[in-house]
């Protein structure tokens, strides 16, 4: 007696068809799993029989041999997602369920004691691979419709095991489900609430119009996080097609709303300065998408970047600059995309009184120089836009509040479309400042690349067809400083 | 590389209390110019961005009028005059507490090349010999001692640049000390020379008038209105700009820059100073 369930196992982000193969004949009872099944998916067994037990169903008799295999056997399969193909596949070899019928869905979930089946992550790919593979019905967790929805199958939503095997037998219509928006469930932060900060607010638009990497530097408690955790409020929407895919990476991570899975807003991560290398670009055992990933077409905030280890932030250079990251195994390489806007701040100084007129900086040169030099050249390179935010005086923080998000948010769609129908090229004249900025200031070859890059924005955003030489000026404004420069 | 023995010494630093036995020099400049008029910028290793504005202004307008910027390749204040005499395609002399052939602080040793290429770095230490604590008030006297008048910066209370003060006021020779405020840590050295004496210094041509030299005259660089009135209004913050003069951020930021351009101002931890005074 053999039956086949069809399900999807992750390789990254990267649906791979799985069969579970269950296989019944008579000798000394034993259940066993083999296919390189992780802990969690081997503990199915105790999962898959209580729950066959509890949904009422028959467990093979006292004198049967179950085997189960999950094929291709060369894949590592892990997790609790294959629970609910086990069953089905056993309940099929024990013809509780039409077989035929089976072999139509595909289907994954983790089952409870009970019967119940659980959510798992990455429900979004495995629909995506059971579209690929012509199946049309995912059987998946009713909390898990939403999300299977989105990627073009038809979710069959079950809630008990028992409620499956009733769907398989013509016997229960599966329940309706409804679609979130993909708006984001809490209210952005507003930049209302932040009062002065004139050149730090006008960086920030001028980085979500140009999608440009900003680093705040200033003194302690002046409201570097603050200002860039304000950032997502100012971007616009995500397009349908990178909404999808920003859903699937948080899937796999288990990070989906199942209420509201569609993430058609930007992502925002700031991981905690103490991450390691894999958190922030993914890997580990279980291969995870990491931080960068989770930011992908978002933005990830780095706080306090100087205090992050070394060799997690020369990891981002590579997604700096190709918008993805592999990870190699010795099993293969795993491609997760990471186009991110990096906003980082920093303190200008170990003891962090530099740059606060009240406070007397204690710091050594030596002390100083160590603190600068964690950051490498290659990575404060990558930041387009760099602003030391002063201290604020007492008059600034009396002060009514500053403009509102919205309007901030208006300008910046508005310069995205102008900048990606026809960026704005320079004039004559810009191109003789820029010259002279370059004999006559300390900026690289790169340093000037990344003011024409700016002063584009800057030109897009004031409306203008030209980038003119006020453009260019303004823009100078935003180069590393020369202590922080290569 | 030279050797110059006692009796080759250059006249200024033969003339002092105990002056070194010998002086190795490396370099492509001439042995004799450090017979030539010369002037020691000294000050804190741990400078404010004002303290290292100042020290390469002043390097940057003593080497244009001929005159030797001499100091001590450290970090902050002497590595800043030496850049801005190299900047001014000047002369400029880094006297090291260490053999010559060391490049110490590791962090200089492309500026220490660059100085070499034009000018000199000396020592009285034999090649080879390792930077030590007790080393640099020695190496001071000799700065010291190349020089006709010697300008602090910025400098601690006990720190090493007044250390150097003290020799130049030994043996008679001109002091100068960059007036700071009175509040801060890194002016109490300075602010304590100018009450024991020392002639306060408002620009470089302070220093030139008392050598007897002319300064030389330079066009001013023609400025936007905008930036001229900016310019009055410094230092100041960006932030603190757009709320006195009534302008945007865009437009502040470009006058700013303007000024940058044109030599007339810098930024240093957000804060933009004027390196000169308006034009006028």
């Amino acid at each position: 007696m053999l039956a086949r369930a069809v399900t999807f196992a992750l390789v990254g982000l990267e649906p791979r068809r799985v069969e579970a193969e269950a296989h019944l004949q008579f000798g000394t009872p034993s259940f066993t799993i083999v296919g390189l099944a992780d802990r969690a998916c081997q503990e199915a067994k105790q999962r898959v029989r209580s729950g066959t037990l509890s949904a009422e169903l028959e467990w093979p008799g006292k004198d049967h041999r179950i085997t189960v295999n999950l094929a291709p056997a060369e894949l590592k399969k892990e997790g609790s997602g294959f629970d609910l193909p086990i069953a089905l596949a056993i309940l099929a070899a024990t013809h509780q369920v039409p077989r035929p019928r089976l072999e139509e869905h595909a289907s994954c979930g983790e089952l409870a004691l009970d019967g119940r089946l659980r959510r798992v992550g990455g429900v979004i790919a495995v629909a995506e691979g059971a579209r690929r593979a012509g199946l049309e019905r995912l059987i998946c967790p009713y909390e898990a419709c939403a999300e299977a929805a989105l990627a073009g199958v038809e979710p069959i939503g079950v809630r008990h095991l028992a409620d499956a095997v009733a769907y398989l037998r013509d016997e229960l219509e599966p329940p309706e489900f409804v679609v979130g928006n993909g708006r984001p469930r809490r209210r952005p932060l507003d930049l209302a609430e932040v009062r002065g900060q004139e050149r730090a607010r006008r960086a920030l638009e001028l980085a979500a119009a140009g999608r440009h990497n900003l680093l705040l530097g200033g003194p302690p408690g002046i409201g570097k996080t603050m200002l860039a955790r304000r950032l997502p409020g100012i971007l616009p929407p995500l397009e349908e097609e990178h909404a999808l895919e920003v859903t699937r990476i948080h899937s796999v991570a288990g990070l989906v709303d199942p209420d509201h899975p569609l993430i058609g807003y930007a992502p925002f991560r700031s991981p905690h300065h103490s991450a390691s290398t894999a958190a922030i670009v993914g890997g580990g055992p279980r291969l995870r998408p990491g931080e960068a990933s989770l930011a992908h077409r978002g933005v990830l905030l780095l706080d306090e970047l100087a205090e992050f280890q070394r060799p997690a932030l020369e990891a981002l250079r590579q997604p700096l600059e190709d918008g993805e990251i592999f990870v190699a195994r010795a099993a293969g390489t795993v491609r997760f995309p990471a186009r991110f806007q990096l906003v980082g701040t920093m303190n200008l100084c170990p003891c962090g009184a530099r740059g606060d007129p009240g406070a007397e900086c204690t710091c050594s040169a030596q002390r100083l120089a160590r603190y600068r030099d964690r950051l490498s050249r290659a990575l404060l390179d990558r930041f387009d836009l760099v602003v030391t935010v002063p201290r604020p005086r007492a008059v600034e923080l009396q002060e009514s509040s500053g403009e509102a998000s919205e309007p901030v948010r208006s300008r910046v769609v508005a310069a995205r479309l102008r900048l990606s129908a026809e960026p704005p090229s320079r004039t004559s004249a810009a191109d003789e400042l820029l010259t002279r900025a370059v004999e006559r200031l300390p900026l690289s070859g790169r340093g000037r690349a990344k003011v024409a890059a700016v002063a584009r924005t800057i030109a897009a955003l004031a409306g203008s067809d030209a980038v003119l030489p006020e453009h260019i000026a303004e823009a100078l404004g935003y180069r590393a400083p020369p202590d922080l420069a290569a | 590389m030279i050797v110059l023995s006692r009796r080759d010494l250059p006249p200024l630093l033969s003339a002092i209390h105990d002056p070194p036995a010998r002086l190795y020099l490396r370099g492509t400049g001439e042995p004799d110019l450090l017979s030539r008029t010369a002037v020691a910028v000294v000050g804190a290793r741990a400078c404010s961005p004002y303290g290292s504005q100042v020290a390469r202004m002043l390097g940057r307008e003593l080497a244009a009028a001929g005159v030797v910027v001499v100091s001590g390749l450290a970090r902050g204040i002497d590595g800043e005059a030496h850049r801005g005499a190299l900047e001014a395609r000047g002369l400029t002399v880094a006297v090291l507490g260490c053999g010559i052939d060391r490049d110490y602080p590791g962090a200089h040793a492309s500026l220490a090349r660059d100085i070499a290429e034009r000018s000199l770095l000396v020592s009285e230490y034999e090649p080879g010999i390792e930077p030590a604590p007790w080393r640099f008030p020695a190496r001071n006297r000799i700065i010291a001692g190349l020089c006709v008048a010697t300008i602090v910066v910025e400098a601690r209370e006990r720190s090493g640049a007044l250390i150097t003060a003290d020799f130049a006021l030994e043996e008679g020779r001109e002091v100068f000390a960059v007036p700071g405020e009175i509040t801060s840590a890194l002016s109490a050295g300075t602010n304590a020379l100018l009450r024991l004496g020392a002639t306060p210094l408002t620009s470089a041509a302070d220093v030139l008038e008392s050598l007897g030299m002319e300064p030389p005259r330079a066009v001013p660089p023609t400025i936007s209105e905008v930036a001229a009135s900016l310019l009055e209004r410094l230092p100041a913050s960006v932030d603190e700009l757009v709320r006195s003069s009534g302008l945007s951020v865009a437009e502040v930021a470009a006058a700013v820059a303007e000024l940058e351009i044109a030599g007339l101002a810098a930024e240093g931890d957000g804060l933009c100073r004027a390196l000169a005074r308006p034009v006028g």
